[in-house]
């Protein structure tokens, strides 16, 4: 009641100041304290299946005459043979290359003329294809979905102007100190023949062997239907979709389905420093973590809240440290990347050159000082950030047709998106503490720092954190692919 | 920028479109004017349990002087570093708390801040906001600029000098403009002015710039018109008007001859840019550049991109860019070579296909695609209202470019209004061979992979 009177009280003094022509001043001692937060009200989630079996969750919101279609196929670069890297990405890729008779040139004309978006991409466990639509262009944006999904015509020449494109890309690499760190970083973590630690696009040896073959040997085994689910969000009902779902999807057929077991990485076992160099550098680019968590741990909600508190925010204690206190950077931060298999703990920053080995010593730090207790304030915080800022989540049709996927794939419960801020907020102090402990391993972290070897590497050896292993840019990346061939 | 954001460096223009007819584009909106002169524009859209509060203060780094380049940027950083009632830190700490999010950035006209907030913590931000509207400086200390000082120039490595090609843009401002025109340096400015910069400078910069009636608020979102007025005339209404905002008074952006520039840096492919002046932002002409950028390079059927990329497979990649502001714009064609190709490939490729539309009007398909593209694009940028692409920037860009805030329709109609023909006279006016900027960036010691009549250093 006092909050209320208080907020009440002030505006009719506003009210009356401004009559008087003086303003009154308002209560600056301390913030202004809140009203109970709103809780997020979506949409039912609809469920149905397609007479071939697909299914489809539909998110109606009528707010904006745009429609979202994803549809998720149960394939990605971990089914790519050891031989054949990239091949999951070259086959989504050739997909709008070329479909039911029409060119990719007439392909992409007659998107783009509706004024949709259609893409085609695989990731490392799941590929999609994904329209954005104005509701009143549905029909023939679909139509066009389902000739590049069921009838890919995978022309040769636009396979071979892609691999082109690609090797040009590899070639490009060689300039972004990011990737080649990502690059060191995923090898090193996951060892360079898991499916984590290989390169997703393809390298010089598979781009330049891949066959048309072998693209249509992949999308028949894994595009098929009891392998994909659509997803769709936005100014369409049931009613409406359904028929259009049915007259463009039914004619795919299913198949067996190839599932890929991902093994679980080998943890680090001591702290290393990969050195990469790079002369001339600005800054060090910094990649520091080892193997992380799979997404279906118990641990999931209690290790959110702590990465919060660690490097998931501004006002975490990484940037904090770093940027505020130190200006060493522009940012730092701090990420754990949950998948089906235990993925990445990776925490991240670029700092000046000459702060490199001190840049390393703070992080170290940080690490350490996690496994402590969190002071109260510090854990309300986090928690807050995370739980109440969840709605901002659902704001774009594109943004809530992922969270769906992220629901469905890994099996969550149905009611997950109405009890995320419960679960969050209810985390025990002492897990935070606990999940720590467990899983953020200071002496047993991959220190990947690309920069110039020259300045940094003398302030690293005084550091003694452990092993400095030195790289070239061509050890991370493979040699400089010489393309003088394919002019 | 504050933070890095998803968003580039070059701001495409936000505003966007595709609209079915009978589906009116709009954000409707209710102003009003406190008596300090701070402009307040409320719009509401009940979607999601979140608002967003937008502030604009006109002023960016072309309001900035000779020696003292970037200053309008480090400003921008040191504006969350506290105020009278709010401790150094603070800042992020309470809003995060409520579960907000918050950034700034800054253009050569403007230095926008925002916070999207759940819709109960709309108050914090506004108590945040008027705090360092109106106390800064009590809480400002030589100390506070030295730290964000050292941020802003990691900044600076970080986008420009530890990047491929990161040099290019300040070299292209600096040979568009004359010397002493305020576009003629970029945003970040130079790390010899970020070090003079002074605590004077910011006292100074405050009470000229960061006054009221030199700033509009937008609140967007989950938010009742008269709850959000109240709230905001409580916590602006002891804000001083301290000023009338210096106006800006720049010589004319004249370019009258060629310049070639050949750049060596430490890159693999070489990259022709491309430059001329271009009308300013929402003057005639502005939107002309919009679909002609549409009509060269965006899809698979956009000219320079089928003939480089497609068809010829000599460059990797090509991008054009209208880059408008308030005093003049900025049009660019960028093309990376393909290994084993030059630049001057590249450029007469280039050069052929601008002769063209210069000589054949375009085909109505290939407007009506490109317009079809911008119409969806708009609806695309209703679906929001935070974070910089939002309804609630989009109404104070609308606000400071026309005057007003809802220019969604009118907008629209700008290139609704366009015919073939406009695109080729468009060309002829402004892309001419003798009034232009050609850079070539290229790989350390191989200036004979430049421009056509490049390699002079």
């Amino acid at each position: 009641m006092g909050k209320y009177l208080k907020m009440l009280l002030s505006s009719l003094l506003v009210f009356a100041g401004m009559t008087n022509g003086f303003a009154q001043k308002p209560d600056r001692s301390a913030p202004p304290e809140l009203g109970p937060v709103a809780s997020l009200n979506l949409p039912p989630l609809q469920q149905f299946v397609l007479k071939n079996g697909i299914q489809v969750y539909l998110m109606e919101k009528h707010n904006v005459p745009l429609v979202q279609v994803n549809l998720h196929i149960g394939c990605g670069s971990v089914n790519d043979p050891a031989d054949k890297l990239g091949l999951a990405s070259l086959t989504m890729d050739l997909l709008n290359e070329g479909a039911a008779g029409k060119d990719a040139l007439a392909l992409s004309d007659a998107i783009d003329f509706l004024g949709a978006n259609l893409s085609t991409s695989a990731g490392l466990h799941s590929s999609e294809v994904s329209l954005n639509t104005p509701v009143s262009k549905m029909g023939a944006a679909l139509a066009l979905m389902a000739d590049v999904t069921l009838r890919p015509d995978f022309p040769e020449n636009e396979l071979k102007r892609i691999v082109k494109q690609r090797l040009n890309g590899l070639v490009q690499n060689h300039d972004q100190p990011g990737t080649i760190a990502t690059h060191m970083f995923n090898k090193t973590i996951f060892g360079e023949t898991h499916p984590y630690g290989r390169s997703t696009s393809g390298d010089e040896k598979s781009l330049r062997s891949v066959k048309i073959n072998d693209l249509t040997d992949f999308y028949k085994n894994n595009l098929i239907a009891n392998n994909a689910v659509f997803i769709v969000v936005g100014d369409v009902t049931q009613k409406q979709l359904l028929p259009l779902l049915e007259k463009n999807f039914s004619a795919w057929k299913k198949g067996t389905l190839n599932k890929v077991e991902v093994p679980t990485a080998q943890q680090v076992e001591k702290r290393t420093i990969f050195l990469v160099d790079k002369p001339g550098s600005a800054q060090s680019v910094l990649r520091i973590g080892h193997v992380g968590v799979k997404r279906k741990t118990a641990d999931y909600f209690a290790l959110r809240v702590m990465n919060t508190i660690l490097g998931g925010s501004f006002a975490a204690r990484l940037n904090s440290n770093l940027r505020e206190d130190k200006g060493y950077t522009y940012g730092a931060g701090s990420q754990w990347d949950y998948r089906p298999t235990e993925g990445r703990f990776l925490a991240y920053s670029n700092v000046q050159t000459d702060v490199t080995d001190k840049a390393i010593v703070e992080f170290m730090k940080e690490f350490k000082s996690i496994h402590q207790p969190i002071p109260a304030d510090e854990l309300q915080r986090g928690k807050n950030y995370d739980a109440l800022g969840y709605p901002g989540n659902f704001e774009t049709n594109a943004a809530i047709a992922g969270a769906i996927h992220n629901m469905i794939f890994y099996g969550l419960p149905a009611d997950y998106f109405n009890v995320y801020v419960e679960n969050i907020l209810k985390v025990p102090a002492m897990d935070v503490a606990k999940v720590a402990q467990k899983y953020v391993l200071p002496e047993q972290m991959a220190i990947v720092i690309v920069g110039d070897r020259e300045k940094i590497e003398p302030g690293l050896k005084a550091l003694n954190l452990g092993e400095i292993k030195h790289f070239s840019i061509e050890d991370v990346l493979g040699k400089l692919p010489d393309l003088s061939d394919l002019n | 920028m504050r933070k890095l954001s998803l968003m580039a460096l070059l701001f495409l223009f936000a505003g966007l479109s595709n609209v079915p007819a009978g589906d009116k584009l709009s954000a409707p909106y209710t102003r009003f004017t406190l008596p300090n002169g701070l402009t307040v524009i409320v719009h509401e859209d009940h979607t999601v349990p979140r608002v967003s509060v937008n502030i604009w203060y006109h002023v960016g780094s072309g309001s900035e002087k000779v020696g003292r380049t970037g200053f309008a940027h480090l400003f921008e950083h040191i504006l969350f570093e506290g105020s009278g009632h709010v401790p150094e830190g603070k800042f992020d700490q309470w809003l995060e708390a409520a579960g907000a999010n918050n950034n700034g950035s800054t253009t050569n006209d403007r230095t926008n801040y925002y916070e999207d907030l759940p819709s109960n913590a709309l108050e914090l931000a506004l108590f945040l906001e008027s705090d360092r509207m109106g106390y800064l400086i009590e809480a400002m200390s030589p100390e506070k600029v030295d730290g964000q000082r050292d941020v802003v120039k990691n900044e600076k490595r970080q986008r420009v000098d530890n990047q491929p090609y990161g040099r290019a843009w300040e070299l292209l401002s600096k040979n568009l403009y004359p010397a002493e025109h305020p576009y003629s340096w970029s945003v970040i400015g130079s790390m010899e002015d970020l070090s003079a910069a002074s605590y004077d400078d910011v006292v100074e910069f405050f009470n000229n710039y960061y006054t009221p009636s030199n700033a509009a608020l937008v609140i967007a979102g989950d938010v009742n018109t008269d709850e959000a007025r109240k709230l905001t005339e409580k916590w602006f209404s002891d804000v001083p008007n301290r000023a009338t905002a210096p106006p800006v008074d720049p010589v004319p952006a004249v370019l009258s001859e060629e310049k070639r520039i050949v750049l060596e840096d430490k890159v693999q492919l070489p990259r022709l840019y491309m430059a001329w002046l271009s009308p300013a932002r929402f003057q005639p002409g502005d939107a002309e550049f919009d679909l002609l950028t549409s009509v060269l390079t965006e899809g698979k059927n956009s000219r320079l991109y089928k003939r480089l990329v497609y068809e010829l497979q000599i460059a990797q990649s090509v991008n054009s860019y209208n880059g408008s502001n308030k005093l003049s714009g900025e049009f660019y064609i960028i093309a990376t070579a393909r290994a084993g190709h030059t630049l001057a490939e590249l450029e007469k490729v280039i050069q052929e296909e601008l002769d063209k539309i210069k000589n054949e009007v375009p085909s109505d398909r290939e407007l009506q695609r490109a317009l079809n593209q911008y119409e969806a694009d708009f609806y695309r940028g209703l679906e929001k209202s935070g974070g910089f692409g939002g309804k609630a920037n989009q109404l104070n860009t609308y606000f400071y470019y026309t005057g007003n805030p809802d220019y969604f329709n009118e907008d629209l109609a700008r290139y609704q209004a366009i015919s073939p023909n406009d695109l080729s006279a468009i060309a002829n006016t402004y892309l001419n061979d003798d009034a232009r900027v050609i850079l070539s960036i290229v790989p350390e010691g191989k200036t004979e992979l430049a421009g056509e009549k490049g390699g002079v250093k």
